[in-house]
């Protein structure tokens, strides 16, 4: 591996995403507007949980973030990418497909770290106490941003740059939703709780509520599920990704 | 050596077979021209020695290694340019250039040499989806050339671009060529292929039925030839019939009549327009182009004959019609 060869590709791609538009939007500026909005505008059904609205979405629109970024805007960037043949001519080049996906991991961190700090600050700002739990939130979003980023890299890799687009974003509704990140998992259906449980997007959301929020204790179980599908879910991308465009 | 080496190449994509036993080489400081009709097996070709996909059968050779099993190494020293532009649309040329220079572990400072010699100074900074077609193919170009590599694979380079955009890109080509690179030509524009290329590979169906120079090509065989213009859909079998020589349209309003240039077939053919109220226009005699002897070269192929030298025994359809029998 060059390490000359992966910096300039991770320069590239982080210039790219700060450039897009529609990136910042889901990346940055939608969780900052869900955090703001539903810790002071108090529609969401989250007086099971006690306590002010903010302790509840804080740690939930964290994990929101990381999701944004290591599944839904990988799963994008990456498809484009490839529907566009950039990929392609990217593999006549001496980048190696090892240096090309360390980059793209570089930069969903280097993004997931900016997201973070921001919607650490603005919780803080309306509220909300994360103590020195932390740190198990940034654990549970490195072992989940593998997971996610294999789900985002098989969608990328199997599908045609828009349909890409409109599954990661579908994906991206139906596990804001269902996840426990803004609505807490009581208030859905108990027959689709156990399910939902073993969804990597609610494993995260539990470790983060679970480790800054309002849930006391924390159990082994989504550090697991993390874990299976940090095995898994890069495999199954290894195995289906196709570098070149969809025809 | 040959800098790149094809030797009874055959690709097959599960029960169709693209490429067919397809041989050449193309040595230093030499441009050939890969030419076909679409669907001739070009880009499979162009795919095995570019390194993306592996050969069914037969062996590909660059800088005598093998594109697929020595990539990294083979990818280091040839520049591409895809059919496609390829290009991320939010980038800027001088950062790809820069990126590019950074992969191919050259002096970013050729990033800027390269915006210079491709005419992009003024783009420099735009954003690639503002780009022009012809500005987004000098920036592949220019991508392709970055690191100077030995071996260049080009599809389709002036596709799309201006007059002026193709004089940089063909200078820019055939000065990499008295530099010493080899260079595959891939091109649907035979004007733009005999401008360039010292010596042609013809691919039809998978196979090739024709290889040699322009001038070779051109010579002989197929004798100098009639160009004319008329209403399109006349009785080409009939004219074929009277005058004693093939006739072809090769696209609709455009005629060639397969002969040698001389003043009675000119007259006899006139006259077999006068007699049908036919206004002929723009006859050209005794000119060689490419496109018709292309279109004889396929159109031997189609009807079974020997092509010129002959390769193989093809069989083919194309577009245009084809009556009579060459001389």
């Amino acid at each position: 591996m060059s390490l000359r060869r992966w910096r300039a590709q991770t320069r590239m791609e982080l210039a790219l995403v700060s450039r897009n538009g529609e990136s910042l939007l889901l990346t940055l500026a939608l969780p900052v507007m869900i955090l703001v909005f539903f810790s002071v505008v108090d529609v969401l059904p989250t007086g099971s949980i006690g306590g002010d609205p903010v302790d509840f979405l804080a740690p939930g629109v964290l994990a929101l973030a990381v999701m944004s970024s290591a599944l839904v805007n990988l799963a994008i960037g990456t498809g484009f990418d490839r529907q566009y043949g950039v990929l392609k001519r990217l593999g006549a080049t001496p980048l190696t497909r090892l240096e090309l996906l360390a980059a793209k991991v570089a930069v969903v961190l280097i993004v997931e770290a900016v997201q973070l700090t921001i919607l650490v600050l603005v919780g803080v700002a309306l509220g909300w106490s994360p103590g020195t739990g932390l740190i198990l939130v940034v654990l549970g979003s490195l072992l989940a941003t593998v997971g996610f980023a294999g789900i985002g890299l098989t969608l990328a890799g199997t599908l045609p740059g828009l349909v890409a687009l409109a599954a990661a974003n579908g994906l991206y509704f139906v596990l804001l939703l269902s996840s426990g990140m803004i609505i807490p998992l009581d208030e859905l259906p108990d027959s689709a709780r156990p399910l939902l449980r073993l969804l990597p997007s609610t494993a995260l959301a539990d470790i983060a509520h679970g480790a800054v929020g309002v849930n006391s204790g924390l159990g082994a179980r989504p550090w697991l599920v993390l874990l299976v599908w940090g095995l898994v879910a890069p495999l199954v991308a290894a195995r289906l990704f196709t570098w070149e465009p969809a025809r | 050596m040959p800098a790149i080496s094809v030797e009874n190449l055959v690709v097959a994509y599960g029960a169709h077979t693209a490429v067919h036993d397809v041989s050449f080489t193309v040595s230093p400081g030499e441009i050939v021209g890969l030419l076909g009709v679409n669907g001739a097996g070009k880009t499979s070709t162009v795919e095995v020695i570019e390194g993306y996909r592996r050969p069914t059968a037969g062996q590909v050779r660059v800088l005598d290694l093998d594109p697929v099993a020595d990539h990294g190494s083979v990818a280091a020293r040839m520049g591409v340019l895809l059919q496609e532009d390829a290009l991320y649309p939010g980038a800027r040329p001088e950062e790809l250039l820069r990126l590019f220079a950074h992969l191919y572990d050259t002096e970013p400072g050729e990033a800027d040499t390269l915006i210079e010699a491709v005419k992009l100074t003024d783009s420099r900074h735009t954003a690639v989806r503002k780009l022009s077609g012809g500005e987004k193919r000098r920036l592949g170009l220019a991508l392709a050339l970055i690191g100077s590599p030995p071996v260049l694979i080009l599809d389709e380079p002036t596709s799309g671009v201006d007059v002026a955009g193709r004089r940089i890109i063909r200078d820019l080509v055939k000065a990499r060529r008295e530099a010493g690179t080899a260079v595959l030509l891939t091109t649907h524009e035979l004007d733009e292929a005999q401008r360039m290329a010292d010596r042609l590979v013809i691919i039809h169906e998978g196979r090739v039925i024709a290889e040699g120079s322009v001038e070779e090509l051109t010579a002989g065989r197929i004798g100098s030839g009639i160009r004319f213009q008329a209403p399109p859909g006349l009785q080409i079998s009939e004219l074929a019939t009277t005058i004693g020589v093939a006739v072809t349209e090769p696209e609709p309003g455009s005629y060639f009549v397969a002969g040698e240039a001389n003043p009675e077939l000119v007259a006899r053919i006139t006259v077999w327009m006068a007699e049908r109220g036919v206004m002929v226009g723009d006859l050209r005699a005794g000119r060689h182009h490419l496109e018709d002897v292309f279109l004889m070269i396929t159109d031997q192929a189609e009807t079974g004959e020997t092509p010129n030298p002959p390769r193989s025994s093809p069989r083919s359809r194309r577009s245009g019609r084809s009556e009579g029998t060459p001389t």
